[in-house]
């Protein structure tokens, strides 16, 4: 610490280390900066990439609001959000919690299968899953979009819960057990409680899959009102590709949610997008 | 950060036989809900997209059992082949582009990544992260359009005749289409290459440093090994998100100019819902499932610890 060279070099490096960060941040941020403007231009006109306009036309974001039917959007979002993460988050502990502490024979392969599940890509069991939702008679509905995700997002669940209970030292359930506390009040008085930090994670991440899930609503839903925010966006693009600044009006205000809600969350969210990436 | 270590290795089942019996079903109860979703959404629907890959059938008729005839069709017909060829090459983008900037960047900030600067830098990097990718690639049409910020750009730096319409240009199509991929990524590997070099041990770069090494010495030897894992991690990630990309490249090009960025999902998509070749998709869908699983495994072998 007290060497010379060991001192100087920080400072060297926190400088250079600050002007990188703040390299990469501008290119992270152009996109965004660049639509801003462009959604300011008159609607119907073709403005420059960065051009501040002479008349900002804050009116496009109303338009574009009405549009979209952004009202209506943001509740199919919510209702399908609210279907979909509270169950698979419920079912996913349940089962990380009997795979990883109940371990019953031949748990080691059913973990396995759901495991295999990570790396699948949501193409590969896109078509089936269209004739399924076809004669189970769901098509074009929000439940189209429901249902399969919670199925698609069991392997993540259960590898997430899992880790999290192979963690949690077996006295905890013992002492309960002694106590004559039945497996189920384990799992909810003593295992749950616990679990908190990880279920909250899990319930981040699949909060933004499920917000931003794109290929399964297209494919699902045709009424863009009943899909999520991204489906819609699609939509969107679909119809307003020609006017660029309504079309950046609209991106910019179906991104604002989730932005929002992820500048509020912001340290759970980085950490659990750190820890899904590692542990996914 | 606690099990990262991959689930292959079979556990010993736990020795605690008086909780066998009336217990099990019990367990399975808990497991049960999970599995059924699971199996219905996936287990079996990959079983149907297997099966289908077998038939000539246009989603609505009755279908022929064809065999292999498909598989066939897919590596053979050049369209189809190059949306596979196509996919590697976005590997190039979306995995060596964040992961190579991420270590240089991991290299040189190391331990600097406090305070308030430093969780600024974190939130913002992670912005693309939470953004749908369909977002990412509206942005990305914007920047990228004839008179957008990149062409913009270059004409201020006195390159104006490199100015062009970048998504609708034949040989630059799919490198940008792969630079939305790598702005979307890039955040994600740099954050987590910067927090793995934080738990690298100081001492070893002090000790190299009094051992006169450069710093090109210190990151072959001491950042690339000791960050093994993360890189295991940002390149299976990215992997799977080229290989399998959908979403930026609907949005960005629908797969043109005259299919030179059509990627393997894209075409499964076209060719089961517009074009009603529903065996034909299958197939390729499970080409693209088995390619994934042979490009992951090995990155997952790599970063394996050493036996301890």
């Amino acid at each position: 610490m007290s060497d010379a060279a060991t001192l100087k070099s920080p400072a060297i490096g926190v400088f250079a280390a600050r002007g990188i960060l703040v390299i990469l941040m501008f290119v992270t941020l152009l996109p965004f900066i660049s639509m801003f403007t462009a959604a300011l231009a008159p609607s119907g006109t073709y403005p420059d990439g960065l051009q501040w306009p002479a008349d900002p036309q804050w009116v496009n974001f109303v338009d574009a609001f009405n549009s979209a039917k952004l009202d209506r959007l943001l509740l199919s979002s919510l209702t399908i959000v609210a279907c979909v993460v509270p169950a698979s988050v419920l079912f996913g502990t349940m089962a990380g919690f009997g795979l990883a502490k109940l371990a019953p024979r031949g748990s080691q392969f059913v973990y396995l299968l759901f495991v295999l599940g990570l790396t699948l890509p949501l193409e590969v069991v896109i078509i089936p899953i269209y004739y399924e939702m076809q004669w189970l008679g769901l098509l074009n509905t929000k439940f189209a979009i429901i249902l399969p995700l919670i199925g698609l997002f069991m392997p993540f669940s259960i590898f997430w819960m899992r880790a999290h209970f192979v963690n949690v030292p077996a006295e905890m359930s013992e002492a309960a057990e002694i106590d004559g506390a039945s497996v189920w009040q384990q799992f909810w008085l003593v295992q749950m409680p616990l679990a908190r930090p990880a279920v909250l994670s899990l319930a981040i991440l699949q909060f933004l899959w499920t917000w931003n899930s794109f290929l399964l609503p297209l494919v699902l839903v045709e009424v863009p009102l009943e899909r999520t925010m991204a489906g819609a966006l699609g939509a969107f693009q679909g119809q307003w590709g020609t006017n660029i600044p309504l079309l950046c009006a609209g991106a910019l205000l179906i991104l604002a949610p989730t932005i929002a809600i992820f500048l509020i969350f912001q340290r759970q969210f980085v950490a659990a997008l750190l820890q899904g990436a590692v542990k996914g | 950060m606690t099990d990262t270590s991959m689930p292959s290795v079979p556990h010993k089942p736990r020795p605690r036989p008086s909780r066998r019996g009336r217990g099990t079903a019990l367990a399975w109860l808990f497991i049960a809900p999970a599995l059924l979703f699971y199996s219905a959404f996936v287990l079996i629907p990959i079983g149907m997209t297997a099966y289908y890959s077998l038939l000539r059938w246009n989603g609505i008729g009755i279908p022929q059992f064809r065999g292999l005839q498909n598989y066939l069709t897919v590596l053979t017909e050049p369209d189809l082949l190059s949306t596979i060829g196509n996919a590697f090459q976005l590997v190039l983008y979306f995995t060596v582009i964040p992961v190579g900037i991420g270590l240089g960047v991991a290299q040189v900030i190391r331990t600097h990544l406090g305070g308030p600067f430093g969780t600024t830098a974190r939130v913002v990097l992670f912005i693309p992260q939470v953004i749908p990718l369909v977002a990412a690639g509206i942005a990305w049409s914007w920047m990228l359009a004839s008179n957008g910020v990149v062409n913009q750009l270059l004409s201020l730096l006195g390159l104006g005749s490199w100015t062009r319409g970048w998504l609708g240009d034949f040989d630059f199509a799919l490198p940008a289409v792969g630079l939305i991929g790598a702005w979307v990524l890039l955040g994600l590997c740099t954050m987590l290459l910067v927090t793995g070099i934080a738990k690298i041990n100081p001492t070893l770069y002090e000790a190299a440093k009094l051992d006169g090494a450069s710093g090109w010495d210190e990151f072959i030897h001491i950042t690339i090994p000791g960050l093994r894992q993360e890189i295991g991690v940002c390149v299976t990630v990215t992997v799977i998100a080229a290989l399998a990309s959908f979403d930026i490249v609907y949005v960005a090009t629908g797969g043109g100019p005259g299919g030179v960025t059509n990627v393997p999902g894209l075409e499964i998509y076209r060719l089961a819902f517009a074009h009603r070749q529903v065996g034909l998709a299958s197939a390729l869908a499970i080409v693209l499932m088995i390619l994934v699983i042979l490009c992951i495994l090995p990155i997952q072998w790599l970063m394996r610890e050493p036996k301890k």
